[in-house]
């Protein structure tokens, strides 16, 4: 199953690079419009504010990322299928907004994780947590990357990364060593989503073919992770399933609402702009 | 100026006028936003980077530096987005930092070792070290909320980046 579903896309004609700088425009973005969801709803207003601000840093990490896999399917488009049909003249099919608008379920390969549901604040903040803390050593990881794109792109993205942990990290620990009733929701947060996170450290083919080792990332991630939970007296729950596919476009029921959403107007107003 | 050379130092004069939008008393030469301007042949490249990846104030920004170049005559404009190196309030004009806090935003403060200050940051209002931070998130992404514990104002904190 999983080797169909991986031939599935690489029939999409992506190559490794192109999917994989999409795979973490896709993680920013899923993240982006959840966080986004709680504007006008935060339990108090600067947290409110500081949730949205989290949404607008990740939404700029995910424009920075799909301007440049809009690039490389352009150049590898031009360079491939269109050369001749177009006389030689350069078309450009892909943009940020139509690799955030206008592919299907199926193509996203954002990590399970991010698009889980808001739930309660708990929820929220676990998952911005174990995200953050898994994208604070992603990117120190990716900035020594030879690409030069991606690793400058990462280099910007840990600075404002380094806030997202800290933050979250602090309402995990004031919630999970908080009341009886913080600490009943962090604790069912934690059963919710810990079984979203080990698919983050499983490379699939397209880290596989460019040589991009998230296995070891799990050892620091774990620890930091786990100096948190201790702070917060939470406990990781046992024996867990772990769920994969996300990051080969096997999703769950979630992904389908949030993109009927996210997409509305670009799917009913074709090329609308405001 | 003559034809085929620019004089950068009036060009930075003029582009100083443009404020940013969330900070007017601010300048993106200020802001260290403007990193370098090159004329190729007789296109005028403009190097510019975000403070923060999602700044909402980037586009605008853009244009602005355009109608204020294409007033001093030049046509042909680029302006070029550069990500690396990564932007840091360390590149921040004193002047900058002096406009920040009579404007009442506390300027970014570094501690003697250079690393970024947590506690202590000096309040704009009445110079006091005893401050405490309300949110490390303010009203845009490059704002912390602090308050005064002696003068009992709430500011602005442009954070260390």
């Amino acid at each position: 199953m999983q080797d169909l579903i991986s031939s599935n896309d690489k029939f999409s004609g992506n190559s490794s690079l192109e999917a994989y700088v999409l795979h973490l425009a896709d993680n920013a973005l899923l993240l982006g419009q959840k966080n986004a969801e709680w504007c006008g709803h935060g339990p108090i207003l600067e947290q409110d504010i500081a949730i949205t601000n989290i949404s607008l840093d990740l939404i700029g990490q995910a424009r920075n990322l799909y301007q440049y896999a809009a690039s490389l399917i352009n150049q590898s488009t031009n360079k491939h299928s269109f050369a001749e049909a177009t006389e030689g003249k350069p078309i450009n099919l892909a943009s940020e907004d139509s690799l955030a608008c206008l592919r299907t379920e199926r193509e996203f390969k954002n990590c399970l994780l991010v698009e889980q549901p808001n739930g309660d604040w708990a929820q929220t903040m676990l998952r911005q947590f174990l995200f953050s803390s898994y994208q604070y050593y992603l990117y120190q990881y990716l900035q020594n990357n030879a690409d030069e794109t991606l690793s400058a792109i990462s280099e910007k993205s840990l600075k404002e990364v380094t806030y997202h942990l800290r933050w979250s990290s602090e309402w995990v620990i004031r919630m999970g060593d908080g009341t009886e009733e913080s600490k009943l929701r962090m604790q069912y947060a934690m059963e919710e989503l810990w079984r979203y996170t080990g698919e983050l450290f499983i490379p699939v083919y397209y880290e596989k073919e460019l040589g991009i080792d998230v296995g070891p990332l799990k050892d620091n991630w774990l620890e930091k992770v786990k100096l948190v939970l201790d702070e917060a007296t939470l406990s990781i729950p046992e024996n867990v399933f772990m769920q994969t596919g996300g990051k080969t476009g096997t999703h769950t029921e979630h992904l389908g609402y949030i993109l009927t959403e996210l997409q509305y107007l670009q799917r009913t107003y074709p090329g609308c702009e405001w | 100026m003559k034809p085929g050379t620019i004089d950068k130092k009036v060009l930075y004069e003029y582009l100083e006028e443009i404020k940013d939008p969330e900070v007017p008393v601010l300048s993106i030469i200020d802001l260290g936003i403007v990193r370098d301007i090159q004329l190729k042949d007789d296109e005028l490249e403009v190097t510019i980077t975000s403070t923060y990846m999602g700044c909402p104030a980037m586009d605008m920004i853009a244009t602005a530096i355009r109608i204020e170049l294409t007033t001093l005559g030049f046509k042909k404009i680029k302006i070029i987005r550069a990500i690396s190196p990564a932007w840091t309030t360390g590149w921040m004009s004193e002047a900058g930092k002096r406009k920040l806090k009579e404007y009442g935003i506390a300027p970014p403060q570094t501690r003697s070792d250079g690393l970024r200050l947590t506690d202590g940051v000096e309040c704009p209002h009445c110079n006091s070290k005893n401050t405490s931070v309300i949110s490390e998130f303010g009203s845009t992404a490059c704002k912390a909320l602090y308050r005064c514990n002696d003068c009992k104002e709430p500011f602005d904190y442009f954070k260390c980046h």
